[in-house]
């Protein structure tokens, strides 16, 4: 896929940062302000979509970028059911809560939701980017 | 409440109707009579959201059945094979699955309350404990990922499902010239 203008390029190298930090801010605040992990990894997803749409890509990087976003998304659904795993091993049931749940509005508190967001954020935007990586390929391939 | 118990029974008649008919064009209009009275079940359970979801999706299910079947063929083949060995097993382990789940359901279903009977009454629940219980200031992160944790497991498990099928129907690895 080929890049796009230097205008382009100049103002994503300026965002794309911002963008991915938004991401992360929005998965790690999910359980005090409005967002959480599917929000936020699209958001992440968004961000690495916006370097490729801009800078390009050759097609040995999209196999890559390809191999690590599903290493990705498999860590971050599993790292979703061992959470609720432990819940059942350390308390009584799945999903339990076992963290301690400290107080409100601070940005520890609530047991086991942020790391859950966490889970859920590496999952969703590994899988989105891993579709728009896989969309590329074919138009790649369609072209040639 | 004599609707819902109306649209029950039309519903797993239908089911079955859809199962055993030779006609596969029958059986498809039959699967949309099951997927229409839950979307009105939906509806009389106050879930127009769940409502309007089922609808969309039972409209192209339809469409695109009646659109494979006039492409191919009306008659279902599979109906008048012989039973083999294997078979019966598969029957058997079938039924011994579902006793055994019908008496777990049983003593599950005892603990709930009435089908459809106390609107609103968990969420209500959930309005009231869950700043104390869970101690998270956004609530819909505490419904979503310590209430139903199961749902959300269940809505990953979708997104996970379809990537992986986006993946494999675009692959470039293994695909055949």
């Amino acid at each position: 896929m080929r890049g796009m203008t230097i205008i382009v390029k100049t103002i994503t190298k300026l965002l794309v940062g911002l963008i991915f930090l938004y991401g992360i801010y929005i998965i790690t605040h999910g359980h005090l302000t409005p967002g959480g992990g599917f929000a936020g990894g699209v958001i992440i997803s968004a961000s690495f979509i916006l370097l490729i749409l801009a800078f390009g890509s050759e097609e040995i990087k999209e196999r890559i970028g390809y191999i690590y976003s599903s290493i990705f998304e498999s860590i971050g659904g599993l790292l979703f059911v061992f959470i609720a795993l432990f819940g059942l091993l350390l308390g009584s049931y799945f999903f339990y809560n076992f963290l301690p749940k400290g107080k409100v509005f601070m940005l520890f508190s609530s047991g086991i939701i942020p790391l859950c967001n966490v889970a859920i954020g590496i999952k969703v935007g590994a899988g989105l980017f891993a579709i728009f990586l896989a969309i590329a390929a074919t138009r790649f391939i369609m072209k040639e | 409440m004599i609707e819902l118990y109306i649209l029950l029974i039309a519903s797993i008649g239908a089911g079955i109707v859809a199962v055993e008919i030779k006609d596969l064009l029958a059986s498809a209009i039959s699967l949309g009579i099951v997927g229409f009275s839950v979307a009105i079940i939906f509806i009389l359970v106050q879930a127009p959201d769940l409502a309007i979801v089922q609808i969309v999706v039972e409209v192209l299910t339809v469409i695109i059945f009646v659109a494979v079947i006039l492409k191919t063929t009306h008659i279902d083949t599979t109906l008048e094979n012989k039973m083999e060995v294997r078979d019966y097993l598969t029957k058997g382990v079938f039924v011994i699955f579902g006793i055994f789940f019908l008496i777990f359901s049983i003593s599950a279903l005892k603990e709930l309350p009435e089908f459809g009977k106390p609107i609103m009454k968990i969420a209500s629940h959930y309005l009231a404990k869950g700043f104390e219980e869970i101690k998270a200031a956004n609530q819909v992160a505490a419904v979503i990922l310590d209430f139903r944790g199961y749902d959300t497991l269940g809505e990953a498990t979708v997104l996970f499902t379809s990537v992986i099928g986006v993946l494999t129907i675009l692959r470039k690895i293994g695909k055949k010239k």
